[in-house]
């Protein structure tokens, strides 16, 4: 699967780490909603690191589109949190 | 929903508004081609902010530098004149130039690496353009028309993608130096002042006027003793020690 890291670019990774990559994913979502900055940084840090030693960045001329999208590696906690506003940014 | 998927739809949201002009995305892409150059042009400009952000940072940063050396210098005149009270003010007040320029160092690396991932997405845009422009007609050459024009859809979703994410970041960048602008004024105010701890107060407060006082006195005590030299001893001592 394809993984893009905002402002990062993207990578190919194999579909086995897609369940660790949720299980991570899943625990951002609750410390979004009562955490601090500290423990997102932390477990953000464990998805980049994932993505960025497993994963084989995609060359700058490959058109492909990505089946999952990080934030950007130097996100705050208040960044994340709109995502999160009601709809989210996207509505539906 | 997590924040992977938020982020994925927020990304493919922005993807359909870009390719949303056209049934088939390759016209899309055809017809965006001002908008990519557009992009490009949005980045470039993007990263002339940050690097004016950063510089202006910097030029502050500097100015604090020199500030709580000053500070430290009239600490110990103060001190070699027993006037241990303006010492202390003046060293709290470095202590608050220090701690500023702490804040400042850390804010000039972030815009730095903003600066950098800005430069690398640039060229990774610019490559992804001109590959898109290229595989089109490697494509149209080697495929059946019907066949074709998925692969090149396939290729302009991808494009597509590259500038949402530009988009996204450029955006970021923009919030981040506009941050950084009103946190630099409000340092030029404090620098200005030439005082940090009493926002806004006039430039020469009481210890400044103090400390230049006690420099003043310092630099006649200096003179008088330089000129005592030239002269040689004086016939009467007692009328320069009147004039003091």
């Amino acid at each position: 699967m394809i993984v893009r890291i905002l402002s990062e670019g993207q990578y190919r990774l194999d579909s086995m780490y897609l369940d660790r990559l949720n299980e991570i994913d899943n625990r951002l979502v609750s410390v979004v909603a009562d955490g601090s900055d500290e423990e997102f940084r932390t477990l953000f840090e464990q998805m980049l690191a994932l993505v960025r030693e497993h994963g084989q960045a995609v060359p700058a001329e490959e058109l492909v589109t990505s089946d999952v999208v990080l934030p950007d590696p130097n996100s705050h906690i208040d960044d994340i949190k709109p995502l999160f506003v009601g709809e989210g940014l996207v509505p539906g | 929903m997590g924040v992977l998927s938020r982020l994925t739809a927020l990304i493919k949201a922005k993807m359909s508004q870009l390719l949303d002009q056209a049934e088939d995305p390759a016209v899309t892409m055809d017809y965006s081609y001002e908008r990519q150059l557009e992009l490009l042009r949005d980045v470039k400009r993007g990263i002339v902010e940050v690097v004016t952000s950063r510089r202006r940072l910097e030029l502050q940063a500097e100015k604090l530098r020199q500030n709580a050396d000053t500070l430290e210098r009239q600490a110990r005149q103060a001190l070699a004149s027993g006037r241990e009270d303006l010492a202390r003010l003046a060293l709290q007040r470095k202590q608050t130039a220090l701690q500023q320029l702490q804040g400042l160092d850390g804010q000039i690396a972030d815009l730095e690496a903003e600066q950098n991932r800005l430069q690398t997405a640039e060229a990774r845009l610019a490559a992804k353009v001109e590959s898109f422009r290229t595989q089109k007609e490697v494509i149209k050459a080697q495929y059946s028309a019907a066949e074709a024009q998925v692969r090149i859809g396939e290729a302009a979703t991808g494009l597509s993608e590259e500038m949402a994410a530009i988009g996204i970041a450029i955006d970021r960048a923009e919030q981040k130096t506009e941050r950084m602008r009103a946190r630099a004024s409000a340092i030029d105010e404090l620098v200005e002042a030439g005082t940090l701890e009493e926002f806004g107060a006039p430039k020469g407060d009481r210890l400044e006027r103090e400390l230049q006082q006690l420099t003043a006195n310092q630099n006649v005590d200096a003179e008088l003793a330089a000129l005592k030299r030239q002269l040689g001893p004086p016939p009467d001592t007692g009328r320069l020690e009147d004039r003091r």
